[in-house]
């Protein structure tokens, strides 16, 4: 079985996003990491290939120079190899472009399995694993709470809000993505650690996969950013502060949840 | 004027249109002319909600795939109808099925998809989407410039505002190709949530309830929402709660869909283990507790008062008698 685990590097979560002249974030500047749900991916690839010993995992990243640490992060976990997509006029792409980009690259190493996260810490659009499944056209099988993988079958749990967990099912090739609630990843053994640095990681740019530069970063793009404004203040997203007799305060958390599927 | 394409939809239990549909319609209403795409037969209750809120035209699509493989079929229905007429713009509520419809219509129309979407306003040159970034630290607007604009909206951030039209209905026949069915629903699972780690759904009480007495509040909000209860470690500490309900980096980290928190002052602490929960919700009396600047809402109030209100509120939404629209 071929895995593929798309990996990407993000600025820490601790931080606020600082953003460049051009509108991008900057991300070579204050530390950064792999991308939580991304250790959950890798996790779950290592996990199958415990139960099938002809599994061969592929960790892929697109980013620039910085982002080979997710790579290495992924490696010391248990990947067999590493492919990193790294060209200049990446810079800036959309969901759209990226999605171009990871499903070309995922085309051209072959898979049964593609692996995400199922949303990432900076942008967390949480939309780009089924647009590389649209690409590929295969299934996909997003925001898994619980992954498992047989013969001929992939089944995930998934969690829809109101108590709703689903069990739904696909055969590969298809992409799934998981969530942070696949299970605790373990942390890494010596020799795991060890061995990591003869693996081999692979740079691969837009020559590589037969993109033409002008369909991808910020010209190539179907999305523009016109402007980015801090937001000061004491609570940054909690635009609603319920007050006033516990009844109606009751009611607005109700309407909330409600809003959000929870009811 | 265009029309803009509204994905509608249905509450499975009672079948009535969701907040959420009407939302999308009221901001829609600023980019030109909403029309809803809705899956299954229409009724008149169906029909009235989303004229009130200006659906001029309602495109229903019969056909049992869109209930059997609910994202796929969409994806095509929406493909389908961009097709016949372009849109002005393509209106769906961010969720998870919402978040895969949408960046898959993107990648079959060659457009746009803005995520995240808390505004929308018409602009000289399409719609511009303000979006919520990093938990509200930012705001940033942006704009599509390929295809036709598809926005993922956080539907809880906008107004509804009612614009009364007399809807049409046009029913789709549309055959969809053999691929919408590669991803089945093989089950429904409804198994206790008892691990703390893995739930989808966390209740946690803190300090503000006071007592052990107290703690059942939670616990009983936690089985409402069929959640797991859980406890800072001044509530363990206390011994309202056992030890391993305790949120934190020395007890369980938690990553639930939605994070109740209930008398939780929000300590460093206590954040670093529930900080990365999808939705937070936190209820205290202090205006000032450093949990609300992690909530996405907030609700100031005395736990005692509030969470037994909040629990017949349930309890009422979920009585089968039909209440009034609105
Ligand atoms: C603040 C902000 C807002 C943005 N808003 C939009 C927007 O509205 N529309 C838009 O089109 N673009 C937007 N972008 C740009 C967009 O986020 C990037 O193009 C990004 O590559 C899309 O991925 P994501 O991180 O949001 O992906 P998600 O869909 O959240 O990622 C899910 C998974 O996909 C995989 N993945 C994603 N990116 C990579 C990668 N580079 N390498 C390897 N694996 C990867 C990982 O497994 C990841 O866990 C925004 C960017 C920023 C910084
Ligand atoms: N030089 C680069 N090579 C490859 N990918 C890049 C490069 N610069 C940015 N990216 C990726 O392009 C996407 C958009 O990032 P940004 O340029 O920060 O807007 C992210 O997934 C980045 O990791």
């Amino acid at each position: 079985m071929r895995i593929v685990v798309l990996v990407k590097q993000v600025p820490s979560t601790d931080t606020r996003l600082a953003f460049a002249p051009d509108l991008t974030v900057i991300r070579d500047a204050g530390p950064a990491g792999l991308n939580t749900a991304d250790w959950y991916a890798v996790d779950q690839s290592l996990q199958i290939a415990g139960q099938q010993p002809d599994a061969e995992i592929t960790a892929v990243t697109m980013g620039p120079a910085g982002a080979v640490d997710a790579l290495r992060t992924a490696l010391v976990l248990g990947a067999r190899s590493a492919v990193h997509i790294r060209d200049d006029a990446l810079h800036g792409s959309d969901a759209l472009a990226t999605s171009r980009v990871l499903a070309a690259a995922v085309d051209r190493l072959g898979f049964d399995l593609v692996l995400c996260g199922s949303a990432t810490a900076d942008s967390g659009m949480s939309a780009v694993p089924a647009m590389i499944a649209e690409r590929l056209r295969v299934p996909a099988l997003c925001f898994a709470d619980r992954l498992e993988v047989r013969d001929r079958t992939v089944e995930i749990h998934r969690d829809d809000g109101c108590g709703d967990r689903r069990v739904l099912a696909a055969t590969p090739p298809l992409v799934v993505s998981v969530t942070e609630r696949c299970g605790e990843p373990p942390y890494p053994r010596f020799v795991t650690r060890h061995d990591a640095r003869d693996k081999p990681i692979q740079v691969w740019t837009l020559a590589t996969l037969g993109i033409d530069p002008a369909e991808v970063g910020l010209a190539g793009s179907a999305c523009a950013v016109r402007s980015a404004t801090p937001r000061r203040g004491r609570r940054p997203d909690c635009d609603v502060l319920a007050m006033g007799d516990p009844a109606s305060v009751a009611v607005r958390v109700a309407d909330f949840l409600a809003e959000r599927q929870f009811l | 004027m265009a029309e803009v394409l509204v994905l509608a939809e249905r509450s499975a239990e009672r079948n009535r249109v969701r907040r959420a549909t009407c939302a999308l319609l009221t901001v829609a209403r600023r980019l030109g002319t909403p029309a809803a795409v809705l899956g299954g037969p229409v009724e008149p209750a169906s029909l009235a909600a989303l004229g009130r809120f200006g659906a001029a035209t309602v495109y229903s699509v019969p056909a049992p795939e869109m209930t059997d493989h609910p994202v796929s079929a969409r994806v095509e229905a929406l493909v389908q109808l961009a097709g016949r007429r372009p849109p002005a713009a393509i209106l769906v509520a961010s969720g998870r099925e919402g978040l895969e419809i949408a960046g898959r219509v993107a990648v079959r129309l060659d457009s746009g998809i803005l995520s995240d979407v808390v505004d929308v306003t018409a602009g000289p040159d399409g719609p511009v989407a303000a979006q919520s970034v990093q938990h509200g630290a930012y705001r940033v607007e942006s704009v599509v410039v390929r295809g036709t604009p598809i926005l993922a909206v956080r539907t809880e951030h906008i107004t509804v505002a009612p614009a009364p039209v007399t809807a049409v209905v046009s029913p789709v026949r549309m055959t969809f190709p053999g691929r919408v069915r590669a991803v089945r629903q093989v089950g429904r699972d409804r198994v206790e949530p008892t691990e703390l780690s893995t739930a989808a759904v966390v209740v946690a009480g803190g300090r503000g309830v006071g007592s052990r007495a107290g703690f059942d509040l939670v616990r009983r909000l936690a089985a409402a929402l069929d959640g797991v209860p859980a406890g800072t470690h001044a509530a363990a500490e206390q011994g309202w709660c056992p030890a391993e309900m305790q949120v934190d980096q020395v007890g369980t980290i938690v990553h639930p869909s939605l994070y109740l928190a209930l008398g939780v002052s929000g300590s460093m602490r206590h954040r670093t283990g529930m900080h990365g929960a999808g939705t937070i919700v936190a209820v205290d009396s202090d205006p000032q507790a450093p949990i609300f600047e992690l909530a996405d809402l907030g609700a100031v109030g005395d736990v005692h008062r509030v969470v037994p209100e909040l629990l017949a509120e349930i309890e009422r939404r979920r009585s089968p008698t039909p209440e009034p629209e609105e």
